[in-house]
């Protein structure tokens, strides 16, 4: 039987996803709660037979919507994940922010963000580890850096991430040079690494936005229904911060309205962020953000 | 709300339409305009999300630079300073009959490596000449590239037929050219196309200048190539990724992970996993929230439980019992492209990966390196510089399961590793059967050269009252391998025997401290050298190796040489044909299995009948 075009995507990403898990000792998966990350961490189970082997990283702005962390830790504990959280606590403690008035959205991304990842990542600041015997979060002892990071970065979302990889190294910096991104044929990655490179993985670079919703639909994937509209007309296409995040006018209540939505075109010559703020504030925003490790 | 927090949900069967995206890549020599032809095709198709030519045009303005569609495709910044594409993009778009991933690969020979990579991932390509310019160094290099990584349908565009009145003639005779370079490499390509991607000739619509043609126009012919064809009319084939086991989770099953590269499985199939040859049959077939299912085909990724629980290893190669068995060699002869910063050079240690496999290898030969741009062989080369395509043959220490390219491609394809990059990548030609390897070249020379004092092994022999042994514990982890060892090294030893038991941690902290742990075969190679000394001494040196196979045993005993190896096997078989001189069964009475050991040495008459 021939496969369709969701089978082969979730193929390529399953076999992504076991050669990170054969490859990397250290290896973590962002879980921002929005729908690619979700499809992502199905995907770990598809490729794990229902388990997930690899810790979850959650970076923790507190200004996310409130039922998405709600949705987290019912997910996590249903799921049996092993869930990690990180925070710029001293950034939020001295109100460094843009809903403070005190910082651009742009830096305010990169201060609760950026920098909370790479500092979870590395160890460096605490983690809290969902305990599922306590059902609540404690101070994580393992300090060890993670230097392999799955992310859910599609090559459609930007044309900043349509030069990516699946497996693209960084440097210590995190930083990304596009110029000299490695070979990627024959179903081969780059998986040698000089001690301390960091590597993002991403096995949902060839899904688009509609791949992603049909595949949410036709695995039944629990997702928050913030994306969904509650009655007023409008839904989140993309979620973030709620300071920086509009919703899009949509009245479609559940996943195949949403599936119908697109293949109907109605965002077709709208970016999808686009109701992301801090993408609007310089001509390359996510692009400047990306290289400071965004993901 | 409508979605469920369910564990196990049901899939919905919905696939309302057969939406296949097919990846074209756009190849060409610098400047001769693959990014205007991508950017003329989506501004034509009303592809571009909307504003973005106008929002380009306004910042070509600003810039005070002339627009161009190219910059469309330009993303980046550091890129449009250059004014070159610096990676592989991938640009996204649909016509009406199905959606694309148009890869523009870049044409300055230094992003070589990019092009691979965008090549690699496509059905078919399309190649740009400048008709100006005509056919360029890029213009045979990329050719020769794309028919190497296996992409058969080739449309040839020939571009800025503006700049040349759109002249017939002049198309005509670039045709005759590049037909006769692509007959070389046996290539033929399914079209030519001229075509002005500035003023959208022959792009998206039919050219009136150039009413002489009547061929399709480039959207026409992306829209004629045929979907690649899954490989299911081929042997099986499953190139192992993983070994899964989630004790932990309270699952007991023992999963086999992979993907499907080529053929069908169905349950009940006998299965053989190469190289170490071991047999199995199909339990179940695997994969989350999916249906059960008794057959699975090329391209899935569904994982496997065996009836038998044989140790079957990552990086093998599972196969159907009943169907073509792959070539399991040393050597092969491959055409390799290398695109490292440091040429390849024989002596050095590589790292080969085909299929799921990853194994040291090395340069053996080089047969000839061919120019791919003037298409002329230099046989006299030892080595493979950068952008070099060459034929040559590899070895790694242990026998590889490989095909070969031109009967099952996938698994007969191999990229290698150097420095941590990968920088070189090759087809398959042949499986090399020879009973030269480096190993038995190394044994000769160093017998040869191998110099002892005036005591002859017969009087060693006679003084201790027993021969040289190398004796081998093998078996998988917590068989009682260290356990035994010592009980035996201890019972010879108090019965005056020459005996030393050598723990093989001990290699690694010491002699092969400058030896990674993924070159196991190195570990192997030293521990047999350093029995070679041991037994040379008239010693019964036992050791213990975890999960020992038929090639290292054979190294071993190659290596061990004039003496012999014995091997004691502890639990389930760790080999596949190798038959070991004694099995006992895992964690076995050690009082026993010393008695039994020591049984096979009188055997073997290396300890007399009376003496123990």
């Amino acid at each position: 039987m021939a496969m369709d075009h969701l089978e082969r995507l979730e193929a390529q990403s399953v076999h992504v996803l076991r050669e990170a898990y054969r490859e990397f000792k250290s290896l973590v998966m962002l879980w921002s709660i929005g729908k690619d990350s979700t499809v992502l961490l199905w995907l770990t189970r598809k490729a794990f037979f229902g388990h997930c082997p690899i810790p979850l990283v959650h970076i923790d702005t507190s200004f996310k919507i409130p039922e998405m962390i709600e949705y987290r830790d019912r997910l996590a504990l249903e799921w049996n994940l092993n869930m990690i959280v990180g925070q710029n606590t001293k950034a939020l403690a001295r109100g460094d922010t843009f809903p403070s008035g005190k910082l651009s959205r742009l830096e305010c991304c990169k201060a609760l963000k950026s920098e909370a990842l790479k500092h979870t990542l590395s160890g460096e600041w605490p983690r809290q580890r969902l305990d599922h015997e306590l059902e609540k979060y404690v101070t994580d002892e393992n300090q060890d850096p993670y230097t392999g990071v799955i992310v859910g970065a599609r090559a459609d979302e930007e044309g900043s991430r349509s030069k990516e990889r699946y497996f693209s190294p960084r440097d210590k910096e995190n930083d990304w040079d596009v110029s000299d991104q490695p070979p990627e044929l024959f179903d081969q990655y780059k998986t040698d690494f000089a001690p301390g490179t960091h590597v993002r993985v991403h096995p949902l670079l060839d899904w688009t936005e509609l791949n992603i919703w049909e595949y949410i639909e036709r695995e039944n994937i629990p997702i928050t229904p913030l994306y969904f509209d509650q009655g007023e007309g409008k839904r989140y296409r993309s979620l973030g911060c709620y300071p920086c995040t509009t919703p899009v006018d949509s009245t479609a209540t559940n996943v195949s309205e949403i599936v119908e939505e697109l293949r109907g075109g109605k965002f077709s010559n709208i970016a999808e962020r686009s109701g992301r703020a801090q993408d609007k504030e310089d001509e390359g925003g996510l692009e400047t953000l990306r290289r400071d490790g965004y993901m | 709300m409508t979605t469920t927090l369910e564990q196990e949900s049901t899939p919905v069967a919905v696939v309302p339409e057969q939406e296949r995206t097919m990846s074209i890549v756009m190849i060409g020599h610098v400047d001769h305009g693959k990014s205007t032809v991508i950017g003329r095709l989506l501004a034509d198709t009303d592809a571009l999300p909307k504003g973005k030519l106008d929002q380009v045009r306004e910042m070509c303005r600003r810039n005070a630079k002339p627009f161009e569609y190219a910059f469309l495709l330009d993303a980046l910044k550091d890129e449009r300073s250059q004014g070159i594409t610096i990676d592989t993009a991938r640009c996204f778009f649909r016509t009406k009959k199905r959606p694309y991933i148009l890869i523009d690969a870049p044409g300055h020979i230094e992003f070589l490596k990019n092009m691979i990579t965008g090549a690699a991932r496509a059905a078919a390509a399309t190649i740009v000449i400048d008709a100006r310019e005509g056919i360029q160094e890029n213009s045979k290099r990329h050719g020769f590239m794309v028919s190497m990584l296996g992409i058969r349908q080739i449309s040839v565009i020939v571009n800025k037929m503006d700049l040349v009145d759109h002249s017939e003639d002049h198309f005509k005779q670039i045709q005759s050219d590049y037909t006769d370079f692509l007959t070389e490499i046996n290539v033929v390509p399914v079209s030519y196309i001229p075509v002005s991607a500035v003023n959208g000739d022959n792009i998206a619509r039919r050219s009136e200048a150039m009413p002489w043609y009547d061929g399709p126009t480039v959207l026409d012919q992306i829209d004629g190539f045929d979907e690649p064809q899954d490989l299911v009319d081929f042997p099986f084939r499953y190139p192992v990724q993983d070994i899964y086991k989630f004790t932990e989770q309270g699952d007991d099953r023992r999963f086999v992970a992979g993907r499907i590269t080529t053929g069908t499985l169905n349950v009940d199939d006998e299965v053989i996993f190469h190289p170490s040859g071991k047999r199995s049959r199909i339990q179940s077939i695997e994969l989350f929230n999916t249906p059960d299912r008794t057959s699975a085909s090329a391209g899935e990724v569904v994982g496997f439980t065996l009836t038998e629980q044989i140790y079957a290893h990552r990086g093998e190669l599972m196969v159907r019992a009943d169907e073509q068995q792959p070539h399991v060699s040393t050597r092969m002869r491959v055409n390799l492209f290398w695109m490292g910063k440091a040429p390849m050079v024989t002596g050095k240690t590589y790292k080969l990966k085909v299929g799921g496999l990853r194994s040291p290898v090395k340069l053996v030969e080089v047969i000839h390196v061919l120019d791919a741009s003037e298409l002329t062989t230099v046989t006299t080369k030892n080595q493979i510089d950068r952008h070099d395509v060459a034929e040559c043959i590899l070895e790694t220490p242990k026998p590889t399961a490989f095909d070969l390219e031109n009967e099952i491609a996938p698994t007969g394809r191999a990229v290698i590793v150097d420095n941590h990059e990968i920088a070189g990548a090759g087809i398959i030609l042949e499986s090399v059967i020879s009973d030269d390897s480096t190993l038995k070249e190394h044994i000769q020379a160093r017998e040869f050269s191998w110099r002892t004092g005036d005591i002859a092994p017969q009087e060693r022999a006679s003084i201790y009252h027993h021969g040289a042994k190398m004796v081998v514990l093998t078996g998988a982890v917590g068989v009682g391998k260290e356990e035994l060892a010592r009980a035996l090294e201890k019972r010879l030893f108090y019965a005056n025997f020459k005996v030393y038991y050598f723990q093989t941690a001990n290699l690694v902290s010491g002699l092969d401290s400058d030896v990674g742990s993924e070159f196991r075969m190195e570990h192997i190679r030293r521990l047999g050298e350093l029995a070679r000394i041991f037994t040379d001494s008239g010693q019964i040196f036992i050791t213990a190796v975890t999960d020992a196979d038929d090639y290292e045993v054979e190294a071993l005993e190659l290596l061990n040489q004039p003496n012999e190896v014995l091997v004691v096997n502890m639990g389930d078989s760790s080999f596949g044909k190798y038959e070991s001189a004694l099995m006992l069964d895992a964690n076995p009475d050690t009082k026993q299995a010393v008695k039994q050991v020591c049984q096979l040495l009188k055997e073997k008459n290396v300890i007399q009948q009376y003496a123990i």
